[in-house]
């Protein structure tokens, strides 16, 4: 190069500061994520648990009300425990709010909020998404079709996840989406492994048994992770393995460290890329998380008791959403003033020169 | 056989036409718009009259070769995309958000150059005036002083706000959007039927509706040049930062909506997503120290420049209603400390009033030395010996309106009233002449649109946008509202009416 003037080029995109995002766009973002999951996490379940009690075991359903605690509304709304009614509670009954369809509203609700945005594509398919399943009939969740539905529901939530990851433009507003998918995922992932356990264990005579490897292969499926589990795992299915699979696999997408290990990429993001330093406590207590999963075998965690490691997690991941909303959307605006105590504004002395001139005209 | 198909038979003869690439050649005989007629009303795109733009021909040839269930697919593909896209706007229930579409017809209405012109050089006239007499109200009140308008009208007015006397607004613009009702009587006049300076609605449908026109036909719009509508919200945007408090570099606008419960929610979505700023709700935004600051994830940012889609009472707290959840508690002292800039300004109301409205005539002259580009609809003043006079005398045949605050009773539409209630209304006049305008029937201009049969014809307004900073801008063309019921003069979405894509011709 000579020694002509040197001219630097500057791409404009790339030097901006990064835009402030709103909290109410923050925290929109993060809960249609966790919504999202929710909805494909329970159609997963209601397609397997199908299959499965189909295929001759019983008892399947019940394992749905305990894994969502929603045994007290059940029974009051229903009384007793009937495949037909488990499906209708959780697939078109809005009171519920653990169903799709209530899921798939708050999801809209969110996404409403977000419109201005969001990409158009993600809009759109959510709004036929969520049209679709509020329009859904107890005729349309009958025993022979819920299977079908289930894979209607879940191909439109990876759709959804394909379009977000393909269309969202990158900025905080991904970031939180990315942190509440990713939240929802660890903390489904403890969900289904500790009601799954606890429902299957007891059998002692059972271990072993065909009808147990099929009961945890559907633990596998309800994860979406037999296949992989089987590339791993060649022929051996224990508990202690499957569970050491679903916690511990750091190639599995929907593992719990898996999910601790990005959840921590997006607070990460916040405080390097946006500056946001109040995420520093949360990622404390999101490293925290981590160092006791991999400080211990699955064999140890079973040990030492599961349900209560799975307890734990949860109320973990709670705090963390809990210290999320107080960072970064707190509830209350930062001035908060009482209505009665504000003074009465000043008249505007222009105003009442002119109207006292008025009423003498 | 029809008017309209017989202009278009003779334009045939007397010039050559472009060539229908693609379409089969249909005789207008057998063609859509064989049974089209336009009665004895004008019609935008049969042109009753005037020597008919070769690209309107155009248009109308392609239209004509269309077969019927052809147009009627094309029509339901574009609902289904508007309903899809969330082009909507929401009525809710209990626990749905219902959306509707504003129906949309595919027949465009056409505006050739010259006709905007005149239309664009109209709107920006009587905006200029709307905000000079709104400056002038506001300070020295000289249009008071010098009796061009009764003093009662404008500072007895529901709309009038004390708050905004003596305060300068950057730039002198009290209405920053603009949008002008125009409707066009048989001979083709356009006429100003009503002023919206608070919130005006309905331009998102014009930039959606161009969008959709040219996904569902391609074919028909190909190849005519139109002026475009995509600026819109980039020309909102510079001229909402225009008007951003003096000694501000880089000013942040917001757009403040009731949230998304409100029906003309999408419209909101689409402004805040074309001007590229954040859409907010009251609870978004705070005041601090006579300052507007919005909450955002690195805590609270400072806000300049409001375009706000609430109406005054709903702003603030603090200064209106404070029942109202929806505003922010502080904004109007933060406004009149001129460290935040509302658009529309509060209390523009008072212009856009029905009352206000029969004097625009005179306050466009007042100000600006000029005679109207745009007639008013003709207007009597009942407040005035001569107009009282012209209005019981022809009773019959006049629509007269209330212009009190509380408007919407008392309407009397003189050739559907009995001799009983002529009768009893002429009584109403005389006790109260100062409460009341009259104005002739007008016959709305219509347009072919698709109906049961056919293309049948159907009555049209127009809705130009105008967007203020430091001048004035004007979206070409508008929001072209149909009537769809057969006969209705009655173009409210809120009543059946749907709406078209408007062209307006380059060059």
């Amino acid at each position: 190069m000579g020694t002509g003037i040197m001219t630097i080029t500057v791409d404009p995109i790339a030097t901006l500061p990064p835009q402030p995002l709103l909290s109410r766009y923050a925290e929109c973002s993060m809960w249609l994520a966790r919504y999202m999951e929710r909805i494909e996490n329970l159609a997963r379940i209601i397609d397997i648990t199908e299959t499965f009690v189909r295929s001759g075991a019983t008892d399947g359903w019940q394992a749905i009300i305990q894994i969502n605690a929603d045994e007290e509304t059940f029974l009051k709304a229903h009384g007793q425990y009937t495949a037909e009614r488990i499906i209708s509670f959780y697939v078109i009954e809005r009171d519920n709010q653990t169903s799709i369809a209530a899921l798939a509203h708050a999801a809209r609700e969110n996404a409403r909020s977000l419109r201005p945005i969001i990409s158009v594509e993600m809009w759109a398919q959510l709004n036929v998404f969520t049209n679709f399943i509020r329009d859904l009939k107890a005729s349309d969740i009958r025993p022979g079709e819920i299977s079908t539905l289930c894979t209607k529901i879940k191909e439109e939530c990876q759709t959804h996840t394909g379009i977000t990851e393909g269309t969202l433009y990158r900025d905080q507003v991904s970031v939180f989406y990315n942190i509440g998918r990713f939240l929802e995922r660890a903390d489904q992932i403890t969900r289904l492994i500790d009601i799954k356990y606890h429902t299957l264990l007891p059998s002692e005579a059972g271990v072993g048994s065909e009808v147990d490897i099929s009961q945890w292969s559907a633990l596998l499926r309800s994860a979406a992770g037999y296949h992989a589990y089987r590339r791993v795992m060649a022929g051996d299915i224990r508990p202690s393995s499957v569970i050491g699979f679903l916690l511990k696999s750091a190639a599995f997408p929907r593992s719990l460290t898996t999910n601790l290990r990005l959840l921590h990429n997006g607070l990460t993001q916040l405080r390097r890329d946006y500056r946001l330093l109040a995420s520093s406590n949360i990622l404390e207590r999101v490293e925290h998380l981590s160092a006791v999963l991999e400080s211990q075998t699955a064999d140890q965690i079973i040990v030492s008791g599961l349900h209560e490691f799975c307890d734990w997690v949860q109320s973990e991941l709670q705090q963390v959403q809990n210290e999320i909303a107080q960072a970064f959307w707190p509830a209350e605006p930062v001035v908060v003033r009482p209505l009665q105590s504000l003074p009465p504004l000043e008249p505007f002395p222009a105003f009442s020169s002119q109207t006292q001139s008025h009423s003498q005209a | 056989m029809g008017n309209s198909t017989h202009k278009q038979t003779g334009h045939k003869q007397t010039g050559p036409s472009p060539t229908v690439s693609g379409l089969s050649a249909t005789t207008p005989s057998e063609g859509l718009f064989s049974t089209y007629q336009n009665g004895h009303f004008f019609c935008e795109l049969t042109n009753s009259g005037a020597p008919l733009d070769p690209r309107i021909d155009l248009l109308r040839q392609r239209l004509n070769a269309l077969p019927l269930d052809d147009l009627r697919a094309r029509a339901a593909q574009a609902e289904q995309e508007l309903y899809n896209l969330g082009i909507t706007f929401t009525v809710y229930s209990e626990r749905d958000a219902i959306d509707r579409i504003l129906p949309f017809d595919l027949v465009p209405r056409v505006l050739t150059q010259p006709e905007w012109r005149h239309v664009e050089a109209g709107v920006k006239q009587r905006v200029k005036a709307l905000n000079m007499f709104l400056w002038d109200i506001y300070h020295d009140q000289n249009v008071l002083k010098d009796g061009i308008i009764p003093r009662e009208l404008v500072v007895g007015n529901a709309n009038f706000c004390n708050a905004m006397m003596g305060l300068d607004v950057p730039g002198g613009t009290y209405i920053h959007i603009d949008g002008t009702d125009l409707v066009r009587d048989e001979t083709g006049r356009f006429l100003v039927l009503e002023d919206n300076g608070r919130t005006p609605s309905g331009v998102s449908y014009v930039i959606e509706n161009r969008h959709t026109t040219l996904r569902v036909m391609p074919d028909i719009a190909s190849g005519i040049d139109l002026m475009p509508v995509d600026e819109y919200g980039m020309r909102l945007q510079s001229a909402l930062c225009q008007v951003a408090p003096d000694g501000v570099d880089n000013p942040q606008v917001v757009l403040l909506s009731p949230g998304i419960y409100n029906s003309a929610y999408f419209e909101h979505v689409f402004l805040a997503r074309e001007m590229g700023v954040p859409l907010v709700e009251g609870r978004d935004l705070v005041t601090e120290n006579d300052r507007v600051y919005m909450r955002t994830t690195a805590g609270l940012r400072p806000v300049h420049s409001i375009y706000r889609r609430l109406n005054d009472d709903f702003l603030d707290p603090e200064a209106f209603d404070p029942s109202s959840m929806l505003g922010v508690p502080g904004l109007v002292q933060a406004y009149r400390k001129r460290n935040v800039t509302i658009a529309n300004a509060i209390g523009t109301g008072v212009a856009d009033d029905k009352a206000v409205y029969a004097y625009m005539p005179r306050i466009i002259q007042y100000y600006l030395s000029e005679e109207p580009i745009l007639s008013n609809v003709e207007t009597h003043i009942c407040a005035e010996p001569e107009g009282l006079a012209y209005t019981l005398a022809n009773l019959d045949k006049l629509v007269v309106k209330p212009v009190g605050e509380s408007g919407g009773y008392g309407l009397l539409i003189g050739p559907h009233a009995t001799r009983e209630e002529l009768a009893e209304f002429s009584r109403k006049l005389m006790d109260d002449p100062a409460n009341y305008i009259s104005q002739p029937v007008v016959q709305l201009s219509v347009c072919p649109t698709l109906c049961e049969t056919g293309l049948e014809n159907r009555h049209v307004d127009l809705r130009p946008f105008a967007v203020t900073g430091k001048d004035t801008w004007v979206l070409p063309g508008g929001l072209s509202r149909v009537a769809l019921k057969r006969g209705s003069l009655v173009v409210n979405s809120s009543q059946g009416g749907g709406s078209k894509d408007t062209w307006v011709l380059a060059s």
